[in-house]
């Protein structure tokens, strides 16, 4: 029977275009994520002392903290932009389809 | 020192810094410390609410569902801060105060490491767990293969992940709480034990999930006071405590930037794979995703747990930081009183002085309560999922093929934690004053090339056969545990032998990639009836993946 209803949802237009906006959205997150990631092991790896710049001039506090909250920071932000499109946008398309097909 | 030493240093700290077992070396000599009144009488109300909680739970227990995925009734917010509370373990409030004490910047772009796992699992994994799995991850990668060969090589993954951890947190609970507590080993170790057992046998993971959201609180709440009262003793000034910390270090200006820890990239890359994948492969971790009622609310959960998580590391940071100049200048905390010479207690009590030097007795003493609540939340959950993956996978839908009730099954379950309960305890015993940083290393291994790149690929790829599950798995099972045991860490610190055979200590840069290779190769070299089916297969998975229909608990569809 739910067989059936796959069926019927994947034959649904609108499903295409869920996964393919989803997808798309979270495939551009995570390599936003991974390319900063990866920069910065880079960076930490090949060129160390571009990190050890005084925030404040003549201070000891070096850029690479607060580059480093920043990097947190900035992943939970993109965690919630994900959750907030998903959980309205994305999942109101879902419904939507789910509902049409077990109609 | 050398660079030689340095780098030594670096993948030592490496390897071990995850679990408590870091603190081996240095806690196994552990000086019993005296009765500390504070810390039990805290420790003791945290337990007599956890049982109340647990005896609360299990009223409340009544459906196999209730027993392994409370319901699926957690809200996304309570199940967020439980897995923030599972991946926040002891070792983490201690270990990383510690790196970050001893190597400035170098113990925070650990921590960052340690954290990237988090948005990719919300990215790529999240709702697809929620809407495939049931109580157990082996429920997703057995979707459409073959039930009793796929969960058989799931279950021997996720019990060789737990097993392996629940010994590496059980002789760290035993030298932490011997050395906090002022308790005998085998005593701390039979308490963890018996407590786990209760939890988890009657309160299922309802118990547990509340157990570990109370520590996850303690946790950040005890974490973040110990860290501000140590930051106004800077007048809040980050570049006064930075400048504090330079002036009292050995270490000066090199703790203000990156230094030893990329030193050889093979091992760090290596290792930032392993914890990245090895999160997203954790049997106890990947479960907490079945227990909220649907994938709007699973998602909520990974971005409560990773805002814990990003919050607890830097906390953590900042505490080691302060920690340089407030313990590292004052000579009560050093043995024979001598300053820079070795820390009373070991190296990985930075943040024990800390809370003590800040807030006295009564701080020491909470914090401490807190450090042994940790400990049970984690190998509750351990012990839950270990217990799952014998009756769920192996009892319920391996032996009996799916023919066994779900009364029969959660007793199997209750057993199984008995059992695991009794063979932690005696392997805590056992491995008393072993050097066992190597466990934990090897837990995230198994757990990254084991079952990440089956689950990953049963998700994601249609051509995914049993065969290539099963080739992938054990090629990744073995390739790890190989790995580990000829590398430095048990060839040389555990038997003996003079030098390594393999010249690597963290597997996943290697096991990785061998397990996806085989994986691949086992499905496509396979062009049997049934892997055409399981192919066939996989279109209504994927509906169900992307949508939730039919999902389990959402049937208000």
């Amino acid at each position: 029977m739910s067989s059936e209803v796959y069926e019927r949802i994947r034959k649904n237009p609108k499903f295409d275009e869920l996964v393919s906006k989803r997808s798309r959205f979270a495939w551009t997150l995570t390599f936003v994520v991974l390319g900063i990631y990866f920069a910065f092991i880079m960076i930490v790896a090949f060129n160390p002392t571009a990190l050890a710049a005084p925030i404040w001039e003549g201070g000891k506090a070096t850029i690479a903290w607060p580059v480093g909250v920043s990097m947190i920071l900035l992943f939970w932000l993109m965690t919630g932009l994900y959750v907030k499109r998903a959980n309205s946008e994305f999942d109101d398309i879902n419904a939507e389809i789910v509902k049409r097909a077990i109609e | 020192m050398s660079r030689g030493m340095l780098k030594f240093a670096a993948a030592a700290l490496a390897l071990g810094w995850m679990s408590l077992a870091v603190a081996a070396p240095d806690v196994g000599q552990a000086q019993k410390q005296a009765l500390n009144v504070h810390a039990i009488v805290m420790f003791f109300i945290f337990v007599l609410a956890t049982l109340g909680i647990t005896y609360w739970a299990a009223q409340r227990t009544k459906t196999a569902s209730d027993y392994y995925a409370a319901g699926g009734g957690i809200t996304g917010t309570q199940n967020g801060l439980a897995i923030a509370g599972d991946y926040m373990s002891a070792a983490t409030l201690l270990g990383l105060t510690s790196m970050t004490y001893f190597q400035g910047f170098d113990g925070y772009i650990y921590c960052i490491c340690f954290y990237v796992g988090w948005p990719f699992i919300m990215f790529i994994m999240a709702e697809r767990l929620r809407n495939l799995g049931k109580f157990t991850f082996a429920d997703i990668t057995s979707y459409r293969l073959d039930q009793r060969q796929v969960r058989t090589v799931a279950a021997i993954g996720s019990l060789t992940v737990v097993v392996f951890y629940l010994i590496a947190q059980m002789v760290g609970a035993g030298q932490l709480i011997k050395l906090l507590f002022g308790m005998e080993y085998w005593m701390a170790v039979v308490i963890v034990g018996v407590l786990m057992v209760i939890y988890v046998t009657f309160g299922g993971m309802i118990a547990t999930t509340w157990v570990q959201i109370i520590k996850a609180c303690l946790l950040l709440g005890g974490g973040t006071l110990v860290m501000l009262l140590a930051f106004s003793q800077f007048g809040f000034s980050f570049e006064t405590l930075a400048t504090k910390a330079v002036e009292n270090s050995k270490k000066g200006m090199a703790l203000m930037a990156p230094g030893a820890f990329l030193s050889d990239p093979v091992t760090a890359v290596s290792l930032s794979l392993g914890l990245m994948f090895g999160t997203a492969g954790l049997p106890h971790i990947l479960m907490r995703f079945f227990t909220v009622p649907n994938a709007k609310e699973a998602r909520k959960s990974v971005f409560i747990a990773t805002l814990c998580v990003g919050f607890f590391f830097t906390v953590v940071a900042l505490m080691g930081l302060s920690a340089i100049t407030i313990v590292g200048t004052n000579p009560q905390y050093f043995e024979g009183g001598e300053i820079g010479g070795k820390l009373i207690g070991g190296g990985n009590m930075p943040a024990m002085h800390l809370a003590h030097a800040v807030g006295g007795n009564l701080m020491l003493g909470f914090l401490s309560a807190v450090a042994f609540a940790t400990i049970l939340a984690v190998v509750a959950g351990l012990a839950l999922a270990g217990a799952s993956a014998i009756s769920h996978d192996l009892y319920a839908n391996v032996i009996r093929q799916g023919q066994a009730t779900e009364a029969e099954e959660v007793r199997i379950s209750k057993m199984s934690s008995l059992g695991l309960g009794v063979v932690a305890v005696l392997l805590g015993i056992a491995f008393e004053k072993q050097n066992v940083a190597f466990m934990v290393g090897l837990a995230f291994g198994v757990a990254a090339s084991c079952n990440f790149p089956v689950l990953i690929l049963s998700m994601y790829w249609k051509g995914l056969t049993t065969r290539g599950a099963i080739w992938g798995s054990i090629a990744g099972l073995v390739s790890a545990v190989l790995i580990v045991v000829l590398s430095k860490a048990v060839w040389v610190t555990v038997l003996g032998n003079k030098a390594p055979i393999f010249p690597y200590e963290q597997p996943a840069i290697f096991s990785m990639p061998i397990a996806f290779f085989f994986a691949w190769l086992g499905s496509v070299t396979d062009s049997s009836v049934r892997a055409a089916k399981e192919k066939e297969a996989f279109e209504d998975q994927y509906v169900r993946a992307q949508t939730g229909f039919g999902a389990a608990g959402a049937a208000s569809h």
